[in-house]
């Protein structure tokens, strides 16, 4: 074919609509998808929260309580007398927020039946991963009960 | 004056082709004819929920602090409230079952052969979209099921590969399950979903029309003896005097088990014990239940399943597409193995997530009742048809 010959002009105009209508669908789509997309909104970082006193009667009756560390759930849970320990409470499986089995001395969670020992290892059912730990420290302060301050570990 | 009226609305629309289309449309007579009515009364269920939910929305509130107070409201003070709810919950539920059932006939009938394919595919998506429907309601009460079941289902998208924590994210509103999940669930559950849903409805309906029911092979010679049934009166009565029995069937169900609220939900507590989806969700559930923790080459065990899941329900929708035989000859012996097989899966799993044998004993009583129906109405309908 010439190269000087001239294209068709049915085939520039469909080339030319073509383009157009794509560019026009895409101007409308990318705003659309944006906007459905959820911003991403910058949280305030916890790093230590204070998780009330080791007399709370949540110790004695469940052995355990979930503490608000930022947004997230963190599992406060008496191992032995003295000894408090706190993972995160998100269950490393699908999510779900896991409890203190204190008769079977695990970490349990009642969604798929996924098991952790008390150092927040996966012990049986479907998680993948550990529990993520944070650090427990117990501040005395004359003859008030302790207070229980849990931290990033 | 209403015959003037009549003519009146026939010159601007009409009417008279579409009556004289319906006249003509007749419904094969056969031994398994019973199966046809599946479809409609699934149809019921939805004009069901269209109507119980336009009401709900009447004093139903989509936020983190008022969704759980205000079903709560609907539930002791609004007059009927109990009523309505109760019946938009119930008949949701009957909805996917008949949806299923019908499905299971069809596909057992191999009614999705040529050239009914785009038939079974939409009907395919209608099934996804009714999941979708419960799967967003069942979040909307702002209960401690609704909270973890959301958790779960949509941390579950995580495992698409690349897109997923794009789709969590899309799906939650945020990083986590909150009131702005909520906000979206409500958006889809009552306006999203419903729009694509009545798009889809029409087109499978419409094609249902165009194309006339299928017969299955192993009928070809029965419906080919006996007379067609009108579809007009003949079948259209009784499709609505299943659909009044059912009415019947959802006012005793929502008076005598009126469905529970629950516990608000609380994002700070522990998930309860035996905490399980909705049944038609449970097979999948147990699955998940079942694979241990671990990975393999970079993969999460626990994608696996979900992944599957995705796959087989892609094939759902290409079943037509993939079955060389049954378009063939009207029978595939494999897609039936594989369908009976399939079914035992979903029905073993659920038994096993119940930990109860009550799931078989639905399957059974409900197969049982078809089996009736088709016996009963097998020489009746023969006579009227005449």
């Amino acid at each position: 074919m010439d190269a000087t010959a001239p294209v068709p002009r049915r085939r520039f105009l469909n080339w030319f609509l073509g383009t157009a209508a794509g560019a026009l669908i895409a101007s409308v789509l990318y705003p659309i998808i944006r906007f459905a997309s959820p911003p991403r909104i910058p949280e305030a970082t916890t790093n230590q929260v204070e998780a009330g006193d080791v007399s709370d009667p949540a110790f004695s009756q469940k052995g355990f309580k979930i503490v608000r560390f930022g947004a997230e759930p963190v599992i406060l849970l008496k191992a032995a007398e003295g000894e408090y320990r706190a993972f995160s409470a998100t269950c490393t499986h699908l999510d779900c927020i896991v409890g203190y089995q204190k008769d079977r001395s695990r970490i349990f969670c009642n969604c798929h039946g996924g098991a952790y020992d008390l150092n927040g290892r996966n012990v049986s059912g479907p998680p993948p991963r550990p529990l993520t730990a944070y650090k427990v420290n117990l501040v005395a302060k004359g003859s008030e009960p302790a207070k229980i301050v849990v931290s990033r570990a | 004056m209403f015959a003037r009226a009549r003519s009146w609305l026939d010159d601007r629309l009409g009417l008279s082709t579409i009556v004289e289309f319906a006249s003509h449309k007749t419904v094969p007579v056969h031994r398994f004819s019973v199966f046809y009515y599946l479809g409609g009364m699934t149809l019921f269920f939805f004009l069901v929920q269209v109507c119980t939910g336009v009401l709900l929305m009447l004093y139903y509130r989509p936020s983190a602090n008022e969704a759980f107070e205000s079903v709560e409201f609907i539930m002791t003070v609004v007059p009927f409230g109990w009523l309505i709810r109760s019946i938009h919950s119930w008949s949701a539920n009957l909805m996917v079952f008949f949806a299923v059932a019908h499905m299971v006939s069809v596909f057992f009938m191999k009614a999705y052969r040529a050239p009914r394919e785009l038939t079974w595919a939409s009907g395919a998506l209608l099934l996804f979209l009714i999941m979708g429907f419960g799967f967003s309601g069942y979040l909307l009460p702002w209960n401690q099921l609704a909270f973890f079941a959301t958790k779960v289902g949509t941390d579950i998208a995580g495992a698409v590969p690349i897109a997923g924590e794009w789709t969590v994210r899309f799906l939650r509103g945020g990083d986590r399950v909150s009131g702005g999940t909520l906000s979206r669930f409500y958006g889809w559950h009552v306006a999203l979903l419903p729009a694509i849903t009545t798009v889809i409805l029409v087109v499978h309906l419409a094609l249902v029309q165009v194309k006339g029911m299928s017969v299955p092979a192993a009928c070809d010679e029965e419906a080919k003896r006996r007379p067609p049934m009108k579809f007009f009166p003949h079948f259209a009565l009784r499709d609505l005097s299943g659909w009044i029995f059912a009415l019947g069937v959802l006012a005793a169900l929502a008076a005598l088990f009126p469905w529970e609220l629950g516990e608000k939900a609380d994002l700070f507590a522990p998930a309860y014990e035996n905490i399980r989806p909705e049944w038609y969700f449970v097979f999948m559930f147990q699955t998940l239940k079942l694979v241990p923790g671990g990975e393999i080459a970079g993969v999460e065990y626990e994608a696996i399943p979900i992944m599957l899941f995705g796959a087989a329900g892609l094939l759902l929708v290409l079943i037509p597409f993939l079955d060389r035989g049954a378009a063939r000859t009207g029978r595939s012996k494999g897609w039936t193995i594989g369908g009976v097989a399939a079914l035992l899966f979903a029905l073993g799993m659920t038994c096993w997530g119940y930990a109860s044998l009550l799931p078989l004993y639905v399957v059974l009583i409900s197969g049982l009742l078809l089996a009736l129906l088709a016996f009963i109405t097998r020489g009746g309908t023969n006579r009227e048809a005449r």
